[in-house]
């Protein structure tokens, strides 16, 4: 069937209208006009909104996937997939700390995670809710005192419309790639933030979001806008071992930074790597760009990837007001059999513009990871400067490790610097910290801190003893 | 308090010791000395638990354990410390961090908990001062970019911190001026006790001229070939190696 007919097929079965049935709380598996329908009428959105999501299946279906990356998995059948269900009810999740997989405690113990939280990330259906309902509620308060919005993008649909007309899409256009694509469509969950024009956010947004983080969907969407001289601190997700009976993940995050405005986001990703074999991981397939629209606006990604059997993302930075900063910071942690292609994309439009990549790679087990870089320098990017350092750090011989810079330049003024270096940890670094009666575990998680440590320092405190500790829990086992 | 007896080693196949034996008492300065590719080096680092030396025959005990069965962090807890000639750097790694968790480590594993913050500090900063060192050291990356004097300076001082039983120095004199050398054989002299041992390893016998062994050994061709005192080290100053070798021979 040609695509044409198969599209004007599609069609037609939506406008024969709306036969799903509404009340139902989880779609079957399989994707179409009628189940992106359904979604957006799950989820209260006015008719602009579907007509949106519409514009950017039809064109999803005449995309493909891609296979540049270094990542090898079966291919993924989209129709398998079930693209909505609601939130457990509180009878469905466990009733204590008792019913939940001790491992999983154990681990949250091990990573210092405040008792209180412990149960909110387990799914605990109980008393660890009053408290962050409380919590939170404190937090909405200032925040609205401050003029900052702060809510799920869905209530940002329906409450400000005019927001999101404005800025949703811009930054990662509907058909940016096959996965953004597809998460155009289908999102079902995600954050918004305005931070109004002189505002610094009261808060580092990520307090709150922690205690929320047992939400975090398959198809996330987030939009963070900061007018000017606006600043905001976001961290997303959750050092916790985050399991999630989906498999496949693809979520889009869009930044806007006006004059002036500082946005730093920090993510800290764990998801559900699967067993040894890789068996049952998530697939986390990302679309994250800052649009530092503004003149000497600065967008900062810091990011510690440890989760996820298959992770392509690619933070990325559009460098368009002049004198405009992007940066971004990474560790990522692969074992086992994961396999990992990150990295990120600063392009330089504007005059002056700077970025700064800092990416460190470990490499584990029998894992496998890339380094993907752009810088591409516009032709109007005059004195435009990059400085890229890339290091990779290799435990044991059975793991990987690759890099591929790529450098665009269309201007003779634009400085570019590029280091890199690959390290097996070192023997020697290892007998040193054992012979003064440091464990060989606790010789290599010093070892490896030590390597991460420009990246750490970037990520809000109380975050950055977690990622250490995440790392620790990441590695367990990875030497001898 | 240290033995070593019949020990052979051999790295990648080919046999440096060939039957050693020594035994060190508490409250002794002991001096290898010998030419270089002797084995001196290969001592120590077997002693330690050095990767890639395999003992082929005799043994090596320390305060009745056999060492040879214990683990690396092991011999550290039981108070063996080895300075190395050539200190790795570990970038990211604050220097402070590793001797609190070396400290706390050996402490631990002896049964007597962690030494709490503050008095952890006195007792840096003390030792910092008498090594000459300056507190901005702490902060540093372990080695890292630290010359040559830094690096003996650094070993010493985590002797000073850590208090071994023995204390087995690797070459602590090489790359040393004047200078250095004398804050480094006065943070080895400051070691000097009853109740511990000190095993230096040295090419030359200027070492010794500030640091005075009770015993000199003569390591040639992986045997100890000749023991004395203080004096043996100044004998081979005047007349070499060679001397001893034909002498021996």
């Amino acid at each position: 069937m040609a695509s044409e007919e198969m599209e004007q097929l599609v069609r037609r079965e939506y406008k024969d209208g709306f036969v799903t049935d509404i009340e139902s709380d989880t779609l079957p598996p399989g994707l179409d006009e009628n189940t992106i329908a359904f979604i957006s009428k799950k989820k209260g959105e006015p008719e602009w909104m579907l007509e949106w999501r519409l514009d950017a299946y039809r064109q999803w279906l005449k995309m493909e996937e891609p296979s540049w990356a270094h990542l090898n998995y079966p291919p993924i059948n989209y129709q398998e997939i079930s693209y909505y269900s609601a939130p457990k009810r509180p009878e469905d999740r466990p009733q204590s700390l008792d019913e939940v997989d001790p491992k999983l405690l154990e681990t949250y113990e091990k990573l210092g995670i405040p008792l209180h939280e412990r149960a909110a990330l387990a799914g605990v259906a109980v008393d660890a809710v009053f408290d962050s309902v409380s919590v939170a509620t404190t937090f909405k308060k200032e925040l609205a005192e401050a003029g900052v919005i702060f809510c799920s993008i869905s209530e940002a649909i329906r409450d400000y419309p005019d927001l999101i007309k404005q800025y949703l899409g811009t930054v990662v256009p509907v058909a940016d790639n096959y996965f953004a694509a597809l998460n155009s469509a289908v999102f079902t969950d995600g954050s918004f933030v305005f931070v109004p024009e002189g505002v610094k956010c009261p808060m580092e947004l990520s307090t709150y979001f922690r205690i929320n983080a047992a939400n975090t969907g398959q198809f996330e969407r987030t939009l963070v806008i900061c007018e000017d001289r606006a600043q905001v601190s976001y961290l997303e997700g959750c050092t916790a071992p985050m399991r999630d009976e989906n498999q496949l993940h693809a979520a889009v995050v869009e930044l806007v930074a006006l004059d002036d405005a500082y946005i730093k986001y920090s993510t800290v990703q764990n998801w559900y790597p699967g067993d040894e074999e890789g068996k049952g991981g998530i697939y986390n397939f990302v679309t994250k760009r800052g649009d530092c629209r503004g003149e000497r606006s600065r967008i900062s990604w810091t990011q510690v990837e440890t989760g996820s059997a298959i992770t392509w993302k690619y933070p990325s930075c559009m460098l368009r007001g002049k004198d405009s900063i992007g940066e971004f910071y990474s560790v990522a942690v692969t074992n086992g059999r994961q396999q990992a292609d990150t990295g990120t994309k600063m392009i330089h439009i504007g005059e002056g513009t700077r970025s700064y990549i800092v990416a460190k790679g470990i490499s584990a087990g029998k894992s496998d990871q890339s380094y993907r870089g752009l810088v591409k320098i516009g032709p109007r990017a005059k004195g435009a400067r990059n400085f890229t350092q890339c290091d990779s750090l290799l435990i044991g011989d059975k793991c990987g490790a690759h890099t591929f810079p790529y450098q665009e330049i269309g201007n003779s003024t634009a400085t570019i610097e590029h280091e890199a270096t690959t390290s097996k940890i070192g023997e020697d670094q290892l007998f040193y910290c054992q012979s003064r009666g440091i464990s060989e575990e606790d010789a290599v998680s010093m070892i490896v801190n030590g390597f991460c440590k420009d990246v750490f320092q970037e990520l809000p405190m109380e975050f950055a003893v977690e990622a250490e500790a995440l790392l620790n829990v990441t590695l367990e086992g990875a030497v001898g | 308090m240290l033995q070593v007896n019949d020990l052979h080693v051999t790295v990648e196949g080919k046999e440096i010791l060939k039957g050693l034996t020594l035994t060190i008492n508490a409250g002794e300065v002991h001096a290898i000395m010998g030419p270089n590719g002797a084995g001196k080096s290969t001592l120590s680092a077997v002693i330690a638990g050095k990767d890639g030396y395999e003992v082929t025959q005799g043994s090596i005990t320390f305060e009745g354990q056999d060492v040879l069965e214990m683990e690396i962090e092991e011999r550290a807890q039981a108070g063996l410390l080895l300075g190395f000639q050539y200190p790795v750097e570990i970038p990211g790694v604050k220097n402070i961090y590793l001797l609190k968790s070396a400290l706390n480590a050996q402490r631990v594993a002896r049964g007597e908990g962690e030494m709490p913050a503050p008095e952890f500090m006195k007792l840096v900063k003390e030792k910092l001062g008498f090594m000459k060192m300056d507190a901005s050291f702490l902060q540093r990356a372990v080695n890292e970019g630290f010359s040559g004097g830094e690096k003996k300076r650094n070993e010493i001082l985590q002797m000073l911190v850590l208090q071994p039983k023995l204390a087995m120095l690797d070459e602590i004199d090489s790359g040393l001026d004047i200078d250095a050398m004398k804050v480094v054989a006065d943070g080895v002299n400051s070691l000097r006790a009853e109740e511990r041992a000190i095993l230096l390893v040295t090419h030359y016998q200027r070492l010794l001229d500030y640091i005075v062994p009770d015993k000199v050994h003569v390591l040639v061709d992986g045997r100890i070939v000749k023991t004395g005192d203080a004096e043996l080290a100044k004998e081979l100053e005047a007349n070499g190696y060679e001397g001893i070798e034909e002498s021996v021979a």
